[in-house]
């Protein structure tokens, strides 16, 4: 390995960015593999890049054979991310949930009584719009989108950056009732298509009858954890058959 | 992956100051084996460990592997399959096998 590409790597890390290093093990050559350039020795092997990509989609190290090379590509995924935004009293239950389950939370909300550090110990509180926030934070397709405050002025800024990203999962508190409303305005305001809209979990969470703020927490990260495993099980599958 | 950064970080400052520096990763494992595939060990010239391949059975083997890459710069696969019975008398009591590749930082 060369030290250039441990830098590289740590740089990827802060940045965010997922990153595959793949290292033929007959003579260590290697080359970093992004979703958008590759670089080094290994680079010019399409087919070496392809793999590398693939590897990353699943965020699966594996050992393959290229054209009779031992490649081992070795996948560095920044951790799934989950932004709240609404620092309300159900938020207060799924941070600490969603920590125990590796996830890197975030809750963000301008007004200043609810986004406090107290309410929301060990996790990241923003007080900013969310429009705003998500623009210095990035999102990105290992981060998982939730709204909570039921206010349009809130949620449809969220939801709509969310939209236009390729978060993996985008979720809004609302009853039906409410959702529809929310469908008019972000079709008719914000320039959200029908397909666009669609993506959003509303009313949001899987249907175990919640009713607390924990149980809707409950439902609200079972059905996160759902959207991801299905995801990662699509995109392993086409690589399943073809073996 | 901040686990196995961690280390690289490590293994980065050691190449910063001058030290000669191999890096182990697990590449490959078979039935259950303690640390999963992209498992790191970086060793120093000193034989300093930082980071895991195993629970700590393979360690010492692994040491004397980088010192020698860090000496003559080649990279090495080292198979660590063990019977359960020798599992035990190593440590590692779950009877899994691992794949090791070992390489010098250049």
């Amino acid at each position: 390995m060369k030290a250039e590409t441990i830098k590289a790597l740590q740089d990827a890390r802060t940045q965010r960015r997922a990153v595959t290093l793949a290292t033929r093990l007959s003579d260590a050559a290697e080359a970093l593999v992004y979703l958008d350039k590759a670089e080094g020795p290994l680079a010019s092997d399409a087919a070496i890049v392809t793999a590398a990509r693939q590897a990353m989609d699943i965020g699966r190290s594996e050992t393959v054979d290229i054209g009779g090379q031992k490649i081992f590509l070795n996948v560095y995924v920044p951790p799934a991310r989950l932004i709240v935004v609404g620092a309300v009293h159900i938020a207060q239950s799924l941070a600490p949930m969603a920590t125990m389950l590796d996830f890197d939370v975030t809750v963000v909300d301008p007004r200043g009584a609810w986004a406090t550090a107290n309410r929301f110990p060990g996790v990241k509180v923003i007080q900013d719009w969310a429009d705003e926030a998500f623009q210095a934070m990035g999102l990105d397709a290992s981060t998982a989108v939730v709204t909570l405050t039921h206010d349009p002025k809130l949620d449809d800024p969220a939801l709509e950056a969310a939209l236009k990203s390729d978060v993996f999962y985008v979720g809004a508190l609302g009853s039906r009732r409410t959702h529809a409303k929310r469908k008019e305005r972000l079709m008719s305001e914000a320039g959200i298509t029908e397909e666009q809209f669609a993506r959003i979990h509303g009313p949001i969470g899987l249907n175990i009858g919640a009713k607390s703020p924990a149980e809707i927490a409950v439902s609200i990260l079972g059905q996160i954890v759902e959207v991801r495993a299905r995801r990662l099980e699509a995109l392993a599958a086409p690589k399943v058959a073809a073996a | 992956m901040s686990d196995a950064l961690d280390v690289l970080e490590q293994v980065g400052k050691w190449k910063d100051a001058g030290k000669g520096v191999a890096i182990a990763t697990v590449i490959t494992t078979w039935g259950s084996s303690p640390r999963p595939v992209g498992s790191q060990l970086g060793v120093d010239d000193t034989g300093a460990m930082v980071g895991s391949v195993s629970g700590g059975c393979i360690e010492g083997a692994v040491v004397q592997e980088a010192l020698a890459a860090i000496k003559d710069g080649k990279p090495r696969m080292l198979d660590f399959g063990v019977t359960d019975e020798q599992a035990w008398d190593v440590g590692l009591a779950c009877g899994g096998k691992v794949q090791v590749f070992v390489e010098k930082v250049n």
